[in-house]
């Protein structure tokens, strides 16, 4: 052990926080360049329409308007008139990508149809409001399971059905398990999620080549790589002549880690004009233009032996992927191997649609389909014990993956063709923990005393494996600069989830202890090979390559101050950013000389490395994900009369390996948890017949407060995964999982004197009190 | 998401005011804490040509009560009526509802008239109006008018007011000291606009319910008084059960709204909770007999 | 397109600027005063992220037109730094974690400021209440909570410390 700061596994306060509490933060929109115009939007009304012309003149006569592009303008200097950004996968029949501008064709509202640069976002607004659009509005396609009608409309008119991909999963003998059964429990749901709803929208800022004939390319992404790559393969340029950074970013949750098609066609009208453009998503925007989650429609089976074990699950998931491919099948694919994922389950079957609609695309939300599919797991294991007549726990302690299973290979495969193996964790201690800090055992008791007041108590649970940190790697560099100030450059991308912190932490553990000496670069694209912020990875794959480059480091820090001060290597130690010699006062040498001296000079032996530079870039490589698991329990209070679900307390007993910054996992989850209490209750996308949008404003989309929050308890365990040498797994996505399937599962029990059965979600009061009416309660 | 462009006008004084409002016709619109305006402007679903801003005129910020009626000025502000602005149950029933209009910013801006003017037909303060019977003082160039608060409101956020008047006042009648008003409100979050309100207000007459009001907000098209529920409890002993009945004859004789995520079934079914849960909040609430 | 000559007083500073009439002073304050720290979450009023200061009242700023704070007083997120100290509000939100992505932090400090410097007695609802006036999707609250709660203590704390003779 070593007598150093220790900055690994303590709750230090964030290096990002200082701007961003005095207003210096840096977000995209604060970003303006001289010359700098703005950018609108002409966006289709329709969900389903087709166009031909776009008379711009009256638009072009407004003040302070300079043009208006459309796709037949910005095509010259595109090298493809689509977007492609889907994950491959052989299963999809239907190439839906995006056009960079709509070019004869608009499938939902809020689809950019032409482009608008004025001096202000004002006048561009006027602008766009002018265009006038020969639109004829066609048929829409906005149910997912209408959609799969023979004689249904289709959502492209090039296309003769809406079925993007139809693909399963399937494992052991799931007609025999089914035979056998001592009892089967059928249940249909209808799972919703909405939208990402962080703070700040996208945006982007290109700036044309100026002296260094670089393309300045600024947007609120978590995937910067991504981007360049397709600004390079769009617009046909080296990928020396484009620079791309992210600011400051205002919340990503998912829809940003998708290129869209706004970043593309503000880059190419700013080459085209010469000037710097931005463009910044308003609140409307991304409620149309942003991708979401939507709706999936889940039959389920379960067969079951007397006792309670599951003997197997089979049943079909319709999932609506919106009117393009914005990233592929890993929403519907992730619901479908979540499903079995924390449970001993020897058979099962499952068939999926993933269906074309006329609505904004669907992308990955925090979660990405793993909460959708705890929901039905959750719920059928709900429906399993009351059948059956088990407590709720007992069924699911019974059937939990244990910790002698471990590490536990699952017959699923990962989207990359290896197997799903659940690395580390005590699932049934978890669960246990859960339980016993919600006081489930004592709970009746409570539940009888307010019964007899004339209030519904209910208490539930929910299990959750979540898959994290996608590998394969992302790149960290580290240095020792000349100045002493150490370096940090990495790929990973930072959205407000610590990952700057995370990473000084890392790397300040291994090289003193010192984080005020560290400056973390998150979102590099020149440099460092990666992938950028998403699927709960970054702690795991950059937090990989940071220990690793850091450890290099240190090892030529002491080699190159060994060979200065004459000592043996192990008898140093870091301290105050200098190297000493343990125990000897005054013999020490500041990170800056050893940082000058490593650089070597001209005739010169290196001291005591064999490469120049304290330098150390590394990525490591990771294929196999590492899985955190958890118990959510939730305790609510019900109205009948009203439908009002009340949440009283709610406890997240968890294990995400050994945590870099246990206050920042506390943030993760507690921020998991308010999202999963608006999917549990609040937050709905309602279209119409038409494909409208009927939720575009924050007054009608309802995004969980402060009032609506119960008091949260967490109690953290640590299994460290085996996988990375840090023993850390993801957590980003651990909260909202659990969370609307444990309210659901207490509302259910609130509700049992009326035989309430709860199967969709969100819960708004409406549907509550329609299903105790439906019951025959409560008047 | 920005407003179109308009003509701003910043009077000093109502005879100003109403000029201005003269000048500009069908076009024009009042500005006064913009906390309903501006956010249509902002989405484009309002274009007003001009804005005639009132909040620069002084005689428009009083309160004050005279003849038994409490008078509110045009651009008084919710956050007015966090404490009581008069010492009877009125002034007390007003503190206890303003804590449900939006939130806290908001209420710092946003105008006790204003909501009149914008007739949503969730909005607390129409509901206080139409229940109480308020009258409203109208100004033009051409003179002045006083309109029954139930005669103001036309339906959803529509008015009998003419685009060159001005809701310069609201006069609101105050409340019998003996008498008990109660208030109930159900929304999905805090702050909220309610899917269902209801205020009941009576004199307690020796134990007796008399001179009954029992108003319904955000159910039908327009805040206004029930008189299914009132002929129900007027003249009886107020009882758990009664407040029951009423609550039911409401239910049975509303015509709710519908609107994307929420049924007239379930508005009708809300009915019936907000009457006898205002009920119940009436005859808990102290009288001034009782409280002093 | 027409501008229309301004001033505003702003942390203390005046500010003569033009915009049109239509311009919020959320915008103003972005783009004219170059004060970037308040920020645009949704420009309808619902958010809360543009929550400044107006006259010592806490108000949206994107509810409001320059032209209407025309002579007024306005207070930002810049003001509460002094001197490179931060305010006890800035430092509790840093201690209990109570921001993450940070783009509602200052809309939640301008909100609460009045509260704590006030030293105000809220009961946990009250507290919530009127946090509930801005959305923050990233902390779940609990931390600003928390944060604010121990904002208003040491305020308090601070103001018994000052000797009895300096007050």
């Amino acid at each position: 052990m070593r007598n150093e700061k220790a900055t690994f596994g303590q709750s230090v306060r964030r290096v990002e926080d200082r701007a961003l509490l005095t207003g210096k933060g840096r977000y995209l929109d604060d970003l303006q360049p001289p010359g700098c115009l703005s950018v609108a939007f002409a966006r289709s009304p329709y969900a389903h329409a087709s166009f031909t012309t776009i008379d711009k003149d009256a638009a072009l006569a407004m003040p302070g308007v300079i043009a208006v592009m459309s796709h037949a303008d910005l095509a010259p200097h595109l090298r493809n008139d689509r977007l492609v950004v889907g994950l491959p996968s052989a299963a999809i029949t239907l190439k839906v990508d995006r056009p960079v501008l709509a070019i004869d064709e608009v499938v939902h509202v809020g689809e950019p149809v032409a482009l608008v640069i004025a001096e202000n976002r004002a006048a561009a607004e006027d602008a766009a409001e002018a265009l006038d659009i020969d639109y004829e509005p066609l048929d829409v396609v906005s149910d997912c399971r209408a959609a799969l009608e023979p004689d249904s409309p289709t959502v492209h008119q090039s296309h003769d059905h809406n079925c993007l991909a139809s693909f399963g999963f399937s494992f052991g003998d799931v007609d025999q398990a089914f035979a056998d059964a001592a009892h089967i429990v059928r249940r249909s749901f209808d799972v919703h999620r909405g939208a990402a709803m962080s703070l700040e929208g996208r945006g982007v800022l290109a700036v044309p080549p100026d002296l260094d004939g670089v393309l300045s390319v600024w947007s609120s992404t978590q995937t910067p790589q991504a981007l360049k790559t397709q600004l390079c393969q769009m617009l046909g340029l080296d990928p020396l002549g484009i620079k791309v950074r992210t600011p400051d970013l205002g919340g990503g949750f998912g829809p940003k880690l998708v290129t869209y098609p706004e970043e593309i066609a503000t880059t190419a009208a700013a080459l085209k004009i010469g000037r710097p453009l931005k463009w910044v998503e308003d609140r409307r925007e991304h409620f149309v233009a942003t991708a979401q989650e939507r709706d999936q429609l889940w039959d389920m089976e379960m067969a079951l032996e007397a006792d309670g074990r599951i003997r197997g699950l089979r049943g079909a998931l319709i999932h609506d992927h919106g009117a393009y491919t914005a990233r592929g099948l890993n929403i519907p694919y992730g619901s479908a191997v979540t499903v079995p994922l924390p449970y001993n389950i020897n058979a099962y079957k499952l068939d999926v649609q993933v269906v074309l609609t006329n609505k904004v695309p669907v992308a990955p939300l925090r979660g990405a389909g793993q909460p959708q599919a705890a929901f039905v797991m959750e719920r059928m294991l709900d429906a399993a014990a009351e059948t059956i007549g088990m407590d709720r726990s007992e069924i699911r302690a019974l059937n939990l993956v244990r910790a002698d299973q471990m590490p536990c290979v699952k017959p699923l495969k990962l989207r990359g063709g290896t197997n799903i193996t659940l690395d580390s964790g005590d699932y049934p201690a978890t669960q246990a923990l859960a339980l016993d800090k919600a006081g489930w055992q004592e709970f009746p008791a409570r539940q009888k005393a307010a019964l007899a007041e004339g209030r519904y108590l209910g208490i539930g649970l929910a299990n959750y494996v979540e898959g994290t940190g996608r590998g394969p790697y992302e790149t960290v560099s580290v240095e020792v600069q000349r100045t002493g100030r150490i370096l940090v450059t990495t790929g990973a991308a930072a959205m407000g989830q610590g990952t700057e912190t995370m990473l000084a932490q890392i790397v300040a553990e291994q090289l003193g202890g010192d984080m005020a000496n560290i400056t973390v670069r998150t979102g590099d694209t020149t440099g460092s090979l990666g992938f950028g912020g998403f699927n709960s990875r970054q702690t795991v794959v950059a937090g990989a390559s940071a220990h690793q480059a850091a450890c290099t480091v240190r090892e030529k820090l002491l080699a190159v101050a060994a060979d200065l001060l004459e000592a043996d290597a192990a008898d140093l130690e870091i301290v105050d950013n200098t190297v000493a010699l343990k125990g000897v006062r005054g013999r020490h040498l500041p990170f800056a000389d050893l940082a000058g001296a490593a650089l070597g000079l001209p005739g010169f032996k290196l001291p005591g490395i064999k490469q120049p530079g304290l330098l150390s870039s590394d990525q490591v490589v990771i294929d196999d994900m590492t899985y955190s698991n958890g118990t959510a329990v939730a305790e609510v209070e019900v109205d009948p009369r009203t439908g009002q679900v009340c949440l009283l307390n709610f406890v997240l007993a968890h294990d995400c390996g050994r945590m870099v910054n246990p206050k920042l996992v506390d943030g993760q989850i507690l921020g998991g948890i308010a999202h999963g209490i608006g999917n549990a209750l609040y937050e709905q996308m309602v279209f119409d017949e038409d494909g409208q949008p009927l939720t575009t404003t924050l007054a009608d989309y309802l995004l969980v407060s402060a009032a609506e929050m119960p008091q949260i308890h967490i109690v953290h365990t640590e299994s460290p995964s085996p996988l990375n040498a840090l023993g850390v797994k993801g957590v980003g996505e651990s909260g909202v999982i659990p969370t609307a399937p444990a309210i659901a599962s207490a509302v259910e029990n609130a509700l049992a004197p009326f035989g309430v059965s709860i199967t969709s979600a969100p819960l708004s009061p409406q549907t509550v009190r329609r299903a105790v009416r439906q019951a025959g309660g409560a008047a | 998401m920005k407003p179109a462009p308009f003509v701003l006008h910043s009077p000093k004084t109502v005879s100003e005011a109403v000029a201005h409002l003269a000048d500009i016709g069908e076009d024009g619109l009042v500005l006064a804490g913009g906390q309903s305006l501006v956010p249509m402007m902002a989405l484009r679903v309002a274009y007003p040509s001009d804005l005639v801003d009132i909040n620069g005129i002084e005689e428009l910020q009083n309160i004050s009560v005279e003849n038994e009626e409490l008078a509110i000025g045009a651009t008084v502000r919710h956050a007015r009526f966090y404490d009581p602005v008069e010492p009877g149950p009125l002034g007390r029933l007003l503190t206890s509802i303003v804590h449900h209009i939006a939130h806290h910013p908001i209420r710092e801006r946003g105008t006790f008239c204003g909501s009149l003017a914008h007739a949503d037909p969730a909005s607390e303060w129409c509901l206080v109006a139409a229940t109480l019977g308020a009258k409203l003082v109208l100004v033009s160039q051409t003179g002045e008018r006083i309109v029954e608060a139930g005669e103001f409101i036309d339906g959803a956020m529509s008015t009998t007011r003419e685009p060159t008047e001005l809701l310069a006042q609201a006069r609101l009648p105050l409340l019998a000291p003996s008498a008990r008003a109660g208030f109930y409100e159900f929304n999905r979050r805090a702050g909220d606009f309610a899917l269902g309100m209801a205020l009941a207000a009576y004199d307690d007459d020796d134990g007796l319910m008399r001179n009954v009001r029992v108003g319904l907000g955000g159910i039908e098209d327009r805040a206004a008084r029930n008189s299914a529920a009132e002929a129900v409890l007027e003249g009886q002993r107020p009882t758990q059960s009664l407040f029951a009945d009423a609550g039911r004859a409401a239910a049975e004789s509303v015509d709710p709204m519908e609107d994307a995520t929420t049924s007239a079934e379930y508005r009708r079914d809300l009915t019936a909770v907000c009457v006898e849960r205002a009920l119940a909040a009436a005859a808990a609430s102290s009288s001034a007999q009782t409280s002093r | 397109m027409e501008r229309h000559p301004l001033n505003l007083t702003v942390n203390g500073k005046p500010y003569a600027v033009e915009t049109e009439f239509r311009k919020t002073l959320a915008d103003t304050l972005r783009e004219d005063c170059g004060l970037t720290g308040t920020h645009v979450g949704c420009e309808h009023g619902v958010c809360g992220a543009c929550t400044v200061v107006v006259e010592g009242k806490a108000v949206r700023s994107c509810l409001m037109f320059a032209h209407q704070a025309e002579g007024m007083e306005i207070e930002t997120v810049e003001s509460l730094e002094k001197e490179g100290e931060l305010h006890v509000l800035q430092e509790a939100f840093a201690e209990h974690h109570a921001l993450q992505c940070g783009f509602c932090t200052p809309g939640f400090l301008m909100l609460v400021k009045g509260a704590v410097e006030r030293g105000e007695e809220l009961s946990d609802a009250e507290l919530r209440h009127l946090l509930s006036s801005n959305l923050c999707r990233c902390t779940g609250y609990q931390n600003i909570i928390r944060a604010v709660r121990a904002a208003i203590d040491t305020f308090k704390e601070k103001a018994s410390a000052v000797p009895e003779a300096a007050r």
